[in-house]
C-alpha cells in the first residue's frame, strides 16, 4: 500500500477531510481525477509522472464543494492556483489540506498558507522554455503575421469551452460569453466570435494566470491559447510588479493601481 | 479615386474629453467629420469588450480619452482605466491587431484645441494605413452574409 493510500486513508478516518481529490486510472492509459470519501475508495489512488492535472479547479465546483472539508493533491501548479484563489477570498486560510507530490514519490503536507508560500518562494515556477520559445517567436512576428497565425488558431475552435472548464481561475457563476442581453460574445463558432472569445478569456486571466497550462491540455483542438496569457505575465510583472498565485494576500493587479504608474502610448 | 474616409470612433468620459469637444465646438475649431463620439460616465467605464465591439462593426480606427491623471470626477477611474489599456495594449498587439488604430489621449476640459488635434492628427493616421480590411473580413456583417439577412 503506499504513502498516499495510507496517508489519506488515516486523514478520512480521522475526520481531518471528509474528501480528498486525487488521481486514479482512467480509459486506456488515461489518468483522471478522482474524489475520495472513505477507505475503500481510497485504494483507487494512483501517483506517478503522469499525473500532471492541476487538480485545484475543482476546488470551487459546487458538486465537490459540498462534499466537506476537502483535501487535494497537489502539484506547484495546485499549489499557485490555491494562493491565488485565497487572495481573490475564494479559499480560507486552513480550509483545504494540500498533499504536495514531491519529484521523488515523497509527500509533502500543507495546512496553512504561510507554509505554501514559504514552498512556493524557493520552486521554480516559471514558463517551461519551449513555450518561451514559441512567444519569442510570436513576438518576432510582424503585426499581420501574428494576426494570421491566430486567425488560424481561433478557426480551429469548436467552443466547447473546455479551456473556461479547465481553468481553476474561470469560476465566475455566470460569464460573458453566457451573457446575452446584450450578447457580447456572439455564440456561433464564426471566426468574429472565437476571436472575441479567446480575447475575453486572456483579458480576464490578465495577471491572474498561474500558467498551469490546462487550458491549452483541454483544448481538443490542441489551441496554443495558454500563449495568449502566458505573454501578458511578464510585461504585468515589469510594469505592475505583480506576479499571479505567490501570495494568498495578493492585490490584483488590475483592482490596484499607481498614480505614476508608466506608459508611453497615451498623448 | 475617391479618398479614403475612415470610420472613428471615440469613447470619452463625460467630465473632460466631452466636456473638451464641446468646447471645442462652441470655440469654432474645425475638425474632422470622421468621428462618431460616445459619452461615457467615466474612462473607468470603457470596457475593452466595448473597444472590440467597434471593430466588429465595422470601425477603422478607436480613440480612447479621459481626464487627466489625478482630475477624474471619481478620483480613481482613469488611473484603473491606465492600468487596463497598458494590459490590454499587450494583449491586441500580441494577438496580432494593429495597436496603432487606437489612439489613447487625456483631454481636459479646456483642451478644446488638443481635442481637434488629437482627431485631426487620428484621422490623417488612418487614412495613411487604410481600411482596417483583417478585422472587416470577419466583422458583424460577414456573420448574416449566407443568409442574405442585413445587420441591423
Amino acid at each position: 500500500m503506499s504513502d498516499l493510500i495510507k496517508k489519506v486513508t488515516a486523514l478520512l478516518n480521522d475526520k481531518t477531510i471528509n474528501a480528498f481529490i486525487g488521481y486514479e486510472k482512467g480509459s486506456a492509459d488515461r489518468i483522471r481525477a478522482t474524489f475520495i470519501r472513505n477507505e475503500d475508495q481510497a485504494q483507487k489512488l494512483i501517483l506517478n509522472a503522469s499525473c500532471t492535472q492541476n487538480l485545484a479547479g475543482y476546488l470551487l465546483k459546487h458538486e465537490v464543494k459540498k462534499l466537506g472539508k476537502l483535501g487535494i493533491l497537489a502539484n506547484v501548479a495546485a499549489l499557485r492556483s490555491i494562493m491565488q484563489l485565497a487572495s481573490e477570498f475564494q479559499i480560507k486560510d486552513g480550509e483545504v489540506y494540500v498533499l504536495f507530490a514531491n519529484a521523488d514519490g515523497s509527500l509533502t503536507e500543507f495546512t496553512d498558507f504561510k507554509s505554501i508560500e514559504a514552498f512556493l518562494e524557493t520552486t521554480d515556477t516559471g514558463i517551461k522554455s519551449e513555450e518561451q520559445e514559441m512567444i519569442a517567436k510570436l513576438e518576432a512576428m510582424t503585426v499581420n503575421e501574428r494576426w494570421l497565425f491566430w486567425n488560424k488558431e481561433f478557426e480551429k475552435c469548436i467552443k466547447c469551452y473546455a479551456c473556461r472548464a479547465a481553468c481553476p481561475m474561470c469560476y465566475c457563476h455566470r460569464c460573458t460569453t453566457d451573457v446575452n442581453q446584450p450578447q457580447w460574445i456572439p455564440v456561433a463558432s464564426h471566426e468574429l466570435g472565437n476571436l472575441d472569445y479567446h480575447l475575453m478569456r486572456a483579458m480576464h486571466l490578465a495577471g491572474r494566470c498561474v500558467n498551469c497550462g490546462e487550458c491549452a491540455t483541454a483544448c481538443p483542438m490542441d489551441i496554443p491559447l495558454n500563449l495568449l496569457t502566458y505573454q501578458l505575465i511578464s510585461p504585468i510583472k515589469a510594469t505592475f510588479g505583480a506576479t499571479a498565485g505567490m501570495k494568498a494576500d495578493a492585490v490584483y493587479a488590475l483592482s490596484t493601481y499607481k498614480p505614476d504608474d508608466k506608459e508611453n502610448f497615451i498623448i | 479615386m475617391q479618398e479614403f474616409e475612415p470610420k472613428i470612433v471615440a469613447f470619452v468620459c463625460n467630465w473632460c474629453t466631452y466636456a473638451g469637444a464641446d468646447l471645442t465646438g462652441t470655440s469654432r475649431i474645425k475638425y474632422s467629420a470622421n468621428v462618431k463620439i460616445i459619452r461615457f460616465p467615466c474612462t473607468g467605464r470603457i470596457d475593452f469588450m466595448i473597444l472590440m465591439k467597434a471593430f466588429e462593426n465595422g470601425a477603422d480606427g478607436i480613440i480612447v480619452s479621459g481626464c487627466h491623471p489625478n482630475d477624474c470626477h471619481y478620483s480613481t477611474g482613469n488611473f484603473h482605466a491606465r492600468r487596463r489599456w497598458i494590459v490590454f495594449r499587450n494583449l491586441l498587439n500580441f494577438s496580432g491587431i494593429d495597436t496603432e488604430r487606437i489612439q489613447f489621449s487625456w483631454v481636459s476640459a479646456a483642451e478644446g484645441f488638443k481635442w481637434a488635434d488629437v482627431v485631426n492628427n487620428t484621422v490623417k493616421k488612418i487614412r495613411e494605413i487604410g481600411p482596417y480590411e483583417n478585422y472587416n473580413k470577419i466583422a458583424v456583417s460577414t456573420l448574416f452574409k449566407e443568409e442574405g439577412a442585413t445587420n441591423e
